[in-house]
């Protein structure tokens, strides 16, 4: 049996999806996760480290801008660049993008109202990082006002061409088309890995589906983390 | 310079003269402006109840399971395990018409803070608004502006917010309701309550820092609308969803410890009331030091300070010992706080400011000789009935059409979206799932559902019936949802208590909800009264409206609103054909006329127990309840649902077409049963009324010999009038 993963999770004042990542890391992994509050200046060795949910410093300014200055996330920075595994959810999504470890940029949803509904994600199997999700397709809950991810085209080809897009939104039968994309994202991306694809980030929220009825395949999403 | 207390000084501050006679009493002087505006908030209707007070006493408060009845922050109750929860409804009417976003957002912010203050953490929000006719050229804006201003507070401090009403009418044209519910879970040992004790022990402030914001925020509750209300913007507060959530994770943090002794949140009138409440619950005296309390603004005066309603802050009285963990904890969280004062054994709250003692204020006489008035009340003459317009006659197809695209009935898609409902990762279902929302206690297999209802055509036409409807219908919720309904929160909207003809509504609601609430052993724990709903003399219709919790032992097992293809549909309760104040009168007919329909207890609750013993025993595949608009309102929301059709034949029956498909009669549900003989076996031992309807399957809703409609169809038009109207 494979060493099971250690991992880290940072929480900013205004986090709000610390709670869910932890239960649904210990439930789905039964891994105790380690906490790192924001000013922490340093993280201990992981091999995977989460960024949640939430409104990091209240998200003024510009969703995710704030947290870019704290101490853990130059921390995050420094281990990235080792190799060890970052993922963003949602917010976490956002720092990511505004701290540039991942390209482009989430803007205001094409209808600029926050929007929580269930989508359908289809994967990506060419990307490293989630090839091994043992489904097609997963059914999350997203939750947010700022998920369009837009880019400039050249950098959108490279994201194409390298495999970088993790997750589009698509219907029940997993076609990707405007009438399934819930926030004007382009191709509608749901979630984008660097080049090396080590780093994730993704606006719905698979720690919100672990075990409940009809929204469980969140566990498809972490139990995966197991064989990184 | 002191202040002369002038006649328009003491009007101004909406005292009347023999109020003003008694503080006189009390004192044995005159006020100074302080005193004077510490007793108009602590008198205002909003802090004082004294118009419902007499009335609200007879409410039946007890049962086993109630732990916390009215009288603290919020109503809690024992759901076993040593779990409890804490709930309660709070309007914010008044500041949510004249800024919508901000009035509707610290409304969810004051109600979160009183669920949290009692050492629970909010686990849902669910809301209750009432909007003007849409065309008024006000609605628009109002709409948008509350339904996302309550979505922003909640969704920033991650409780889902998971249902609830949105209904609009004329009555609410220049008077919007904004009610808004939370409930929280916590450990029975971990309950925190508002008496002071602990003589010399430090008051600590906590949270964000007092500005000129919402100073009278209470007063103008308290007191009719007119033109000059437009004036009263800076009376509204604005909202901090991030201090808040600092604020809860601090509280909850610091809870966890033995530091806290009491706590209270500042909510209307602000340091005034929360001091004032803890002093006079423990029985002792206060001294605050004014010049310690943080400041936003500079040159604030004592006045201002005592009274302004700026959010997000708490008063905490702390155990000397755990001074050092309480700054510890605060500092971590980046809150603002400071040491304003302390307990003392005089009975008198003392204030400082800049060394000079500006009020002198007996606590528990000015508490306990707090007006209570018994005011007069007559039956409102009965309106003439009036003669039916020359409506359309229409089809049942059309009939149907229309109700499904009226803007009570269409979906609240629109609304919903724009609420998390599923941070917290516990959402078993939300309100458009089944009939309460249901939230899971987290790490166990039990759940709680919530509901709130009030139909408000019902209870103009009939406030005592109206308002015992309105808990029946909660009750009945719980009930499709698999929940044993355990108590209720009522906010009791209403216009000036002051004429005859509002206090005759105001009793007779409480009359209603005191009823119902007996028959059903379902207890009020919790609540708030919200008068002066009125603008230019129009009051609003009557609106007590009911947020009813109850208990789910198995969350895998519930109600859903929701169809099994080649599954057999049943129809529980009886159908007596009641259409007077039904949608389809409403809505077809453009009339409001008639009683509203009766409600048999023994039956109510035959069914009630019926529907939730197969729901727990898991042999239902789908559940609903049958209200607004009727069985057929009832069967589209199950076709629209499941995205699935059914086949319906209209049993032998001395009824119309219309009133079998549209009457509103009382304790009925329909359900989809998984095994129909178990079903019929079961109904028939406990002789319940149970009637085969029909079959689900198909791409389309047909009702024999009435109407036929694809699925599509009925989707596109129950989606279309939100869409259409917003964009």
């Amino acid at each position: 049996m494979a060493k099971k993963p250690l991992i880290s999770i940072i929480i900013f004042p205004g986090s709000n999806c610390d709670r869910d990542l932890i239960v649904a890391i210990k439930k789905t992994l039964n891994v105790e996760t380690n906490i790192i509050w924001h000013n922490e200046k340093i993280i201990p060795k992981s091999d995977i480290i989460f960024i949640p949910g939430g409104f990091s410093y209240g998200d003024y300014l510009r969703a995710g801008i704030l947290a870019t200055k704290s101490p853990a996330i130059k921390e995050v920075i420094r281990w990235s660049k080792k190799g060890v595994r970052v993922i963003g959810i949602c917010n976490g999504f956002q720092i990511l993008t505004e701290c540039k470890l991942l390209p482009g940029t989430l803007t205001k949803n094409i209808n600029p109202s926050f929007l929580c509904k269930d989508i359908y994600l289809k994967l990506n199997k060419n990307n490293k990082l989630i090839k091994n999700i043992s489904k097609e397709k997963l059914k999350l809950p997203i939750a947010h006002s700022q998920g369009c991810f837009y880019c400039e085209e050249e950098q959108l080809k490279l994201l194409q061409d390298n495999n970088q897009i993790a997750f589009q939104y698509c219907d029940v039968n997993g076609n990707i088309n405007k009438d399934n994309n819930p926030n004007g994202s382009l191709l509608n991306i749901a979630g984008v890995t660097n080049l090396k694809q080590n780093i994730l980030g993704m606006m719905p929220h698979p720690e919100r589906a672990i075990d409940l009825q009809g929204l469980s395949d969140g566990k498809f999403f972490f139990e995966v983390l197991k064989q990184l | 310079m002191k202040t002369k207390i002038t006649e328009n000084l003491i009007k101004s501050h909406n005292l009347s003269k023999d109020e003003y006679k008694l503080i006189l009493k009390i004192l044995k002087r005159e006020p100074n402006l302080l005193e004077l505006g510490i007793f108009s908030v602590m008198w205002s209707e909003h802090c004082s109840y004294k118009s419902t007070k007499k009335w609200l006493k007879q409410l039946p408060t007890k049962a086993e399971w109630v732990i916390c009845g009215p009288g603290e922050n919020a109503g809690i109750i024992d759901i076993g395990d040593n779990d409890a929860i804490v709930f309660k409804m709070e309007s914010h009417n008044h500041p949510s018409f004249i800024e919508p976003y901000q009035g509707a957002a610290t409304g969810v912010g004051g109600i979160l803070r009183d669920i949290f203050t009692m050492g629970a953490r909010p686990i849902a929000n669910i809301n209750s608004l009432r909007f003007g006719d849409p065309k008024n050229s006000k609605t628009k804006h109002l709409l948008n502006g509350v339904v996302s201003g309550i979505g922003d507070y909640g969704n920033c401090i991650g409780v889902p917010t998971v249902g609830g009403e949105c209904f609009f009418h004329k009555s609410y044209n220049h008077n919007i309701l904004v009610n808004a519910m939370t409930v929280g879970l916590v450990k029975k040992e971990k309950i925190f309550y508002s008496s002071a004790k602990g003589i010399g022990f430090p008051i600590i402030y906590v949270g964000g820092k007092t500005g000129r914001d919402g100073i009278h925020g209470a007063t103008m509750a308290s007191a009719e609308f007119d033109e000059k209300n437009k004036d009263k913007r800076p009376q509204v507060q604005v909202g901090d969803p991030f201090k808040e959530k600092l604020l809860l994770e601090a509280c909850l943090e610091l809870m966890s410890s033995d530091a806290i002794v009491a706590i209270q949140d500042m909510g209307a009138a602000g340091l005034t009331s929360s001091s004032f409440e803890m002093a006079s619950k423990g029985n002792c005296g206060i001294e605050l030091e004014l010049d310690k309390v943080p400041q936003r603004e500079t040159k604030m005066e004592p006045y201002e300070i005592m009274l302004s309603e700026t959010q997000e802050r708490m008063l905490m009285i702390i155990n000397p010992n755990f001074k050092e963990k309480t700054a510890k904890v605060f500092k971590k969280w980046g809150l603002e706080f400071s040491e304003i004062g302390k307990i003392t054994d005089t009975g008198i709250m003392k204030i400082y400011f800049k060394g000079e003692l500006k009020a002198t204020l007996p606590i528990k006489p000015l508490a306990d000789a707090a007006p209570e008035y018994d005011r007069p009340r007559t039956k409102t003459l009965k309106k003439k009935e009036k003669t039916l317009k020359d409506f359309k006659t229409i089809n049942l197809k059309q009939a149907l059409i229309k109700i499904m695209s009226s803007p009570n009935q269409s979906s609240k898609e629109w609304v919903f979206n724009q609420y998390d409902r599923s941070v917290m990762g516990d959402t078993v279902a939300d309100s458009q799932k089944s009939d309460s929302a249901i939230i899971r206690i987290h790490n166990t297999n039990k759940a709680v559902a919530i509901t709130c209802d009030c139909n408000p055509l019902y209870c103009n036409s009939d406030p005592y019936r109206g308002a015992l409807l309105a808990v029946t219908e909660t009750w009945r919720n719980l009930c499709a949802s698999g929940a044993m309904p355990m108590a209720i929160t009522d906010n009791l909207n209403f216009g000036n208590p002051e004429k005859r003809e509002i206090m005759f509504e105001i009793v007779e609601s409480i009359k209603g909800i005191s009823e119902a609430c007996k028959k059903l052993k379902y207890p009020v724990v919790s609540g708030n009264v919200s008068l002066y709903n009125e603008t230019e003399g129009k009051s609003i219709y009557p609106t007590p409206v009911i947020g009813g919790v109850g208990l789910i032992k198995n969350y895998k097992n519930f109600g859903r609103i929701n169809l099994k293809k080649n599954k057999t549909i049943f129809l529980i309760g009886k159908t007596y054909g009641h259409m007077n104040q039904s949608v389809y009168e409403k809505e077809i007919m453009e009339v409001e006329r008639g009683k509203p329909p009766k409600v048999d207890f023994k039956e109510e609750i035959k069914n009630g127990l019926f529907i939730r013993k197969l729901i727990e025993k898991n042999l239902l595949e789908g559940c609903h309840d049958i209200s607004d608009g009727g069985l057929v309102v009832c069967l589209s929301e199950m076709v629209i649902n499941s995205n699935i059709g059914m086949e319906i034949k209209v049993p032998k029956t001395s009824l119309s077409f219309e009133e079998w498909l549209f009457s509103e009669d009382q304790s009925r549900y329909v359900i989809v049963p998984k095994n129909n003989e178990e079903i019929e076996y079961l109904a028939s031992i406990e002789n319940i009324s149970i009637n085969k309807l029909g079959k689900a399957g198909g791409k389309k809703l047909i009702i024999k010999n009435c109407l036929e409609i694809a699925i599509k169809d009925l989707i596109d038009i129950n989606n279309k009038w939100f869409y259409d109207y917003l964009s």
